[in-house]
């Protein structure tokens, strides 16, 4: 089944916030952000602005009628600055007036003054200076320095990765209207509503039921808008609230990219001890995640770092520790993967490391220690369905790894300027919100008496397909045709308290949820017809929209079945709740069973270099991933391709860069390059792996949100490899991205990071 | 007063002639299918089709433009398409299908881009390959698909759009249903309206508005009567006695489907399909890229190597100066403050010439170079009679390199002469570091692409092993 929504896209005709014709009277938003990264005494003198002509109001944090905090897991972050500035991009004022056009020219009048304070820009000042969002997190398993000590080989290094931008072609927005009794109903493109609707209502100081969020769809997310919808959301209902209209507020690209947060920049460093068997025996790490100037999501990110610290390894020594240390940068935030690809690039580089010291391949590394059944992951969880192993071997059985690997060798003997490079990077990803309260989430069905059918779920459609996969749930529930059941709006007044579309675990809570909903029905609709008929309950069936008795079809479709049961006063509406059993995990002890389950994959990924420019193509990707028992491969598929292209992007040529005092310089789309249709490779192929499924997974399809993005991964150390071939001199450098000038600096030597 | 044809139906407007077409489209009539993302011109999810009646008047020839770059002017005497105007009622056309059954559609945002993008290369009979549909998409980003679906769908709609190996034309393409019938008449539409009245008092001239509109869109809103000479009148591309001659209004494009150029420049697809985006190179003017000066100009850097001379227009008089004098210092020109370009000439390379281009970006298309260069070189008897090197983004202008010019003439070319050129060159260069890269970095760079130049022109005379 084709993405519902498709229909729509090709002909443009699908409604993102900026496409909502608004009312006559809507007013329009741009918000004056800060042009210095750290400052207090700060003071804005307004008047300019407000006597510009076509100014309604210009708001400041004094105008806040509630809280004036927008913080989640810790109250640290304001949503207009009042006496102290943290970030460049940070906003100070929002502007309201006729027109987008005019509020911009009003914004230009707003003169601020304020003093300047030093700035901190990377992880490591801002451990030096003890400057943290929150104390430390530690996991840890088996003793590492008694580990250590018996290690035939042990080896250390540093390793960055840089942020990087999400890049959602839709960019963040908002549109709020007054309903009566001082309700306001917000439209915004977010991923969490609900996180919406709460913070909101605290920056109003009006209860969560004064606010509804609805949201039809999102131009792109990747965890960009999990968190960082919200104070847009909360922007324009704060202006709604002071001016009594209709505001719209649309970020422009360089608003959007100057005052959002990122992927999280990691600087961390790795101990590794191996035997004389290529068996690691200890891994010890330390991760000083660049948070920014607030905390936002970045404990839980933190932590997501420490859950993916080993990979798809089993090491029975570990102790790893994370420190989310607050600089002046934007908040960096959710990005799919959420900490596990800053982790996974650590232990692959260590094991990169290890592997150049021992001067072999790094895969009969990764080969001698991937997880096996039962093992225990080093946060205490039992891995259960293991699928590492079984990747590995399917993808050899296909792609022969020792074939791939001697025709890269040949090309390499052969080959002068150019040389080639190629990296295994398997995956080991845990799907459910570590914070366990999260993975709930809730459905509510409608049949209506002709028989069609509506459903609402928690769940935000943002191009991931969800919603087509609510649809095929209930259609393959009811076994009705497709064309009978429409998805809703998200929307916080049908399905309450949801849990951000986040995690890759969407939708496996709403679809539990609406699987259960449906069944129920489906369930309640068997006995009106078990009363007509006066049979069992169990031997009707709902075939393709007619009704079984016995195997044998009645003269009842399912339109007949749905009104009868109407007119025999049958509810025909059901709410239903799933919470995710059996996850647990005990903070105090950094031990539990956090994921319902793990996703697997493996991939290989070849690169040639030009060994005179610096320059690189990936040639091929071949990828064994584990979907489970894909519920719908095209779906599933664009996934697997999408989040590779962007992790391959986030390993390559997409670069953030702030200079020292905080300004993001690559503030634009002609200085952010993410991967167009020349850069991807040009042969890529992706084979499912044969699994049996996994019953904590909707229907046994795993989630395939984030974990195919570390695949890219392996892009970094492909053309690592392709560098090692033409400077044997050259000593791995774990210092992401890779862009083409790294690779021209490596190549002849030199140093750059 | 702005006459055009926007899908089906004629406008006449005295809106803004400064704002981008895209506003227009979006807020004055309310079409909400073409989306707005970066407002540079850097992904295409907010291309439109312009059609443009041939010189015969026969026939309307589309190619597409980024319209969120593109002032409202421009349109003036032609067809725009956006995404409402290939809709028919109840199907999909073949593109659109096309994108749907390979789910090459997520998010959405970008879908409308690819459609006009993809169409684009059903409408034009010369387009017949994988690689001119690559062209087609190529400046347009999807941040969702990876692109491996959408890839799929082009090759698709390739297969679709002929018969035996012939592309189809207008009549087939409406009978397909590629587009909606109403394109058949556009022709004759278009032959109604007069052009635009020359506005020849003001100095204030729009081209393409390629680097202005992403500089500075709002400055240009509050500015009165600018001249937008793209919608004065055709551009020209001239080749007489072994020159090339440019109108001031010329775009990339005409250099590039230029059936002459190509002959004397075989690589000329390969050099400027490095150059920005397709839709980019059908608006942005190449004298446009002369006059902002900026240091990484690709087409700055291409004609500093032709030595090109351009014709500077006053209001009182001309003067000729050849590209090489024009750049002062960073961002300042030779040009004066009521002085226009008016015309470009370039020498063609005759066959005793050798001719590169070379650009490095962190990507390799639609990026700002951090490094570009060009090399001409005319040798008669294993020695250099003529040499024009440029080089981009090593200094505070598009750079000619006059020394190592100089240098190499009455040279033979060898590992010695290039050895002696990279001193020179390195004398004479002097990078900064900035977002493209650290100067130590340019500067290495600098030197690879001087032997690239090399490498790939004189490949039995210079080794790779050599350079090293």
């Amino acid at each position: 089944m084709k993405n519902i929504d498709s229909n729509g896209h090709v002909r443009g005709e699908s409604l993102f916030i900026d496409d909502i014709i608004t009312k006559s009277n809507t007013l329009h938003a741009a918000v004056l952000s800060s042009v210095v990264a750290h400052a207090n005494q700060l003071q804005l003198d307004i008047s300019g602005a407000l006597s510009f002509p076509g100014v309604e109001a210009v708001i400041l944090a004094k105008d806040i009628p509630g809280e004036n905090q927008i913080g989640g897991i810790i109250f640290d972050e304001p949503l207009l600055a009042e006496d102290e500035i943290h970030f460049q991009g940070q906003p100070l004022a929002i502007v309201v007036a006729e027109s987008n056009f005019i509020a911009r020219q009003a914004r230009k009048l707003i003169k601020v003054t304020c003093n300047q304070l030093p700035v901190i820009t990377t992880a490591k000042q801002a451990k030096q200076q003890g400057g943290f969002i929150n104390p430390p997190r530690s996991f840890g398993m088996g003793d590492v320095e008694k580990a250590f000590a018996e290690c035939d080989y042990v080896f250390e290094d540093e390793v960055f990765s840089n942020g990087q931008e999400h890049l959602y072609l839709e960019t963040q927005g908002a549109y709020a209207e007054r309903m009566e009794n001082g309700c306001i109903k917000l439209m915004s493109s977010t991923q969490g509503p609900t996180v919406v609707q709460r913070i909101t209502a605290r920056v109003l100081g009006v209860s969560m039921n004064k606010i509804e969020v609805d949201v039809t769809r999102l131009g792109g997310g990747f965890g960009g808008k999990e968190d960082q919808a919200t104070p847009w959301a909360c922007m324009v209902a704060l202006a709604t609230h002071l001016t009594q209209k209709p505001v719209k507020l649309i970020l422009d690209r360089h608003d959007d990219l100057k005052m959002t947060g990122k992927r999280h920049p990691y600087e961390s460093s790795f101990k590794i001890g191996l035997d004389k068997n290529l068996k690691i025996k200890a891994f010890q790490a330390e991760f000083l995640q660049n948070s920014g100037a607030a905390a936002d999501l970045s404990p839980a990110i933190a932590e997501r770092t420490l859950f993916h610290a080993t990979n798809s390894y089993f090491i029975p020594n570990v102790k790893t520790v994370v420190h989310s240390c607050k600089t002046n940068l934007p908040p960096n935030t959710a990005f799919r993967g959420f900490g596990g690809p800053q982790g996974k690039f650590v232990i692959e580089s260590a094991i990169v490391k290890a592997a150049e010291q021992l001067n072999i391949p790094a895969w009969k590394i990764q080969k001698a220690n991937l997880l096996q059944e039962n093992d225990e992951l080093y946060y205490g969880q039992i891995a259960e369905n293991v699928e590492a192993q079984n990747c590995w071997s399917q993808f050899d059985k296909t792609f022969k790894i020792n074939k791939i690997q001697k025709e890269i060798d040949s090309f390499n003997d052969t080959n002068k300027q150019f040389k080639k490079g190629m990296a295994l990077m398997p995956i080991c990803f845990g799907i459910s919100f570590t914070n366990t309260p999260m993975n709930h989430a809730r459905a509510l069905v409608h049949i209506y008496q002709d028989g069609s059918v509506g459903i609402s779920t928690g769940a935000v459609e943002m191009g991931q397909g969800v919603n087509t996969k609510m649809l095929q749930i209930a259609a393959q529930t009811f076994s009705i045709p497709e064309q009978l059941i429409k998805l809703e709006t998200t929307n916080t007044t049908r399905v309450a308290n949801t849990s951000p579309s986040a995690a890759s675990s969407t939708a496996d809570l709403n679809g539990k949820a609406l699987l259960k909903a449906c069944q129920s029905l489906l369930e309640r609709l068997k006995h009106v017809v078990a009363d007509e008929f006066s049979v069992g309950v169990d031997l009707i069936e709902i075939n393709n929209g007619r009704v079984f008795i016995q195997q044998k079809e009645t003269d009842w479709d399912w339109n007949k079945l749905v009104f009868e049961a109407f007119w025999k006063r049958v509810c025909l509406t059901e709410n239903a709740h799933y919470a995710t059993p059996k996850i647990q995990f005990d903070k105090t002890k950094e031990k539990g069973h956090p994921f319902a389950y793990h996703v697997y994959g493996l991939a290989a990924i070849t690169t040639t270099v030009d060994c005179l420019l610096g320059t690189y193509e990936i040639d091929r990707v071949k990828i064994v991933h584990d979907f489970g028992q894909s519920m719908n491969p095209g779906v599933d598929m664009g996934q697997v391709e999408g989040a590779l292209a962007q992790g391959i992007g986030w390993m390559t040529m997409e670069e953030i860069a702030y200079n020292n005092d905080g300004k993001l310089l690559s503030n634009a789309l002609s200085t952010y390059k993410i991967p167009d249709v020349f850069s991807i490779a040009k042969d890529i192929q992706i084979e499912s792996l044969k699994t049996e499924g996994n019953d904590m997974a909707i229907l046994k399809s795993k989630a395939v949100g984030e974990p195919p993005l570390m695949y890219g991964i392996g892009a970094y150390f492909a053309i690592n490899n392709a560098i090692k071939a033409f400077n044997p001199q050259y000593q791995c450098q774990f210092h992401a991205p890779m862009t083409p000038e790294k690779v021209l600096m490596r190549l002849y030597g030199k140093n750059s990071s | 007063m702005i006459e055009f044809i926007l899908n089906n139906k004629i406008i006449k407007t005295d809106a803004n002639e400064s704002i981008t077409l895209v506003d227009f489209i979006r807020d004055d009539k309310g079409l909400k299918g073409t989306k707005i993302v970066c407002r540079e011109g850097d992904c295409a999810a907010c291309s439109v089709l312009v059609g443009e009646l041939d010189v015969s008047h026969n026939s309307v020839k589309y190619h597409t433009i980024t319209s969120c770059i593109s002032p409202l002017a421009n349109a003036h005497g032609k067809h725009i398409v956006t995404i409402e105007g290939l809709n028919q009622n109840h199907i999909l056309t073949p593109v659109q299908n096309s994108i749907k059954n390979n789910n090459a559609t997520q998010c959405g945002f970008c879908t409308p881009g690819f459609v006009i993008a993809m169409t684009n290369y059903c409408l034009n009979p010369s387009l017949n390959s994988e690689e001119q549909m690559l062209d087609c998409i190529g400046g347009n980003i999807c941040r969702c698909t990876g692109y491996v679906s959408l890839v799929k769908a082009a090759k698709d709609i390739i297969s679709q759009t002929q018969n035996k190996g012939e592309k189809y034309q207008l009549q087939e393409l409406i009978s397909e249903g590629f587009i909606p019938e109403y394109f058949a008449g556009m022709a004759l539409k278009l032959a109604t309206i007069e052009p635009k009245i020359p506005n020849n008092h003001s100095s204030n001239i729009i081209a393409g508005g390629t680097d202005l509109y992403v500089q500075k869109a709002d400055e240009l809103l509050l500015r009165n009567h600018a001249r937008f000479i793209h919608s004065e009148s055709k551009s020209s591309v001239k080749i007489q006695n072994g020159k090339c001659i440019l109108s001031a209004n010329a775009t990339v494009s005409d250099l590039f489907h230029n059936p002459e150029l190509i002959r004397s420049i075989p690589e000329l697809h390969d050099f400027l399909r490095l150059v920005s985006s397709e839709p980019i190179r059908n608006m942005a003017a190449i004298a446009g890229n002369f006059v902002n000066a900026s240091p990484i100009a690709d087409m700055s850097i291409f004609c500093l190597a032709l030595d090109a001379e351009l014709t500077l227009q006053s209001s009182k008089n001309s003067r000729k100066i050849r590209l090489k004098d024009f750049f002062l210092d960073y961002k300042k020109t030779a040009l004066q403050k009521d002085e226009h370009i008016s015309q470009i000439v370039f020498n063609i390379p005759n066959k005793s010439a050798y001719f590169n281009f070379e650009k490095i970006s962190k990507r390799r298309n639609l990026d700002i170079a951090t490094v570009n260069s060009a090399i001409y070189l005319e040798i008669k008897n294993d020695t250099v009679l003529k040499a024009n090197i440029a080089i981009g983004g090593v200094a505070p202008i598009p750079m000619y390199l006059t020394k190592c010019s100089e240098f190499l003439i009455n040279k033979e070319i060898n590992l010695g002469t290039l050895k002696q050129l990279l001193e020179i060159l390195n004398q004479e260069i002097s990078p900064i570091s900035d977002v493209r890269g650290t100067a130590d970095y340019k500067k290495l760079l600098a030197n690879q692409i001087i032997k690239q130049h090399f490498l790939k022109l004189f490949p039995d005379s210079i080794k790779f092993e050599e350079v090293l």
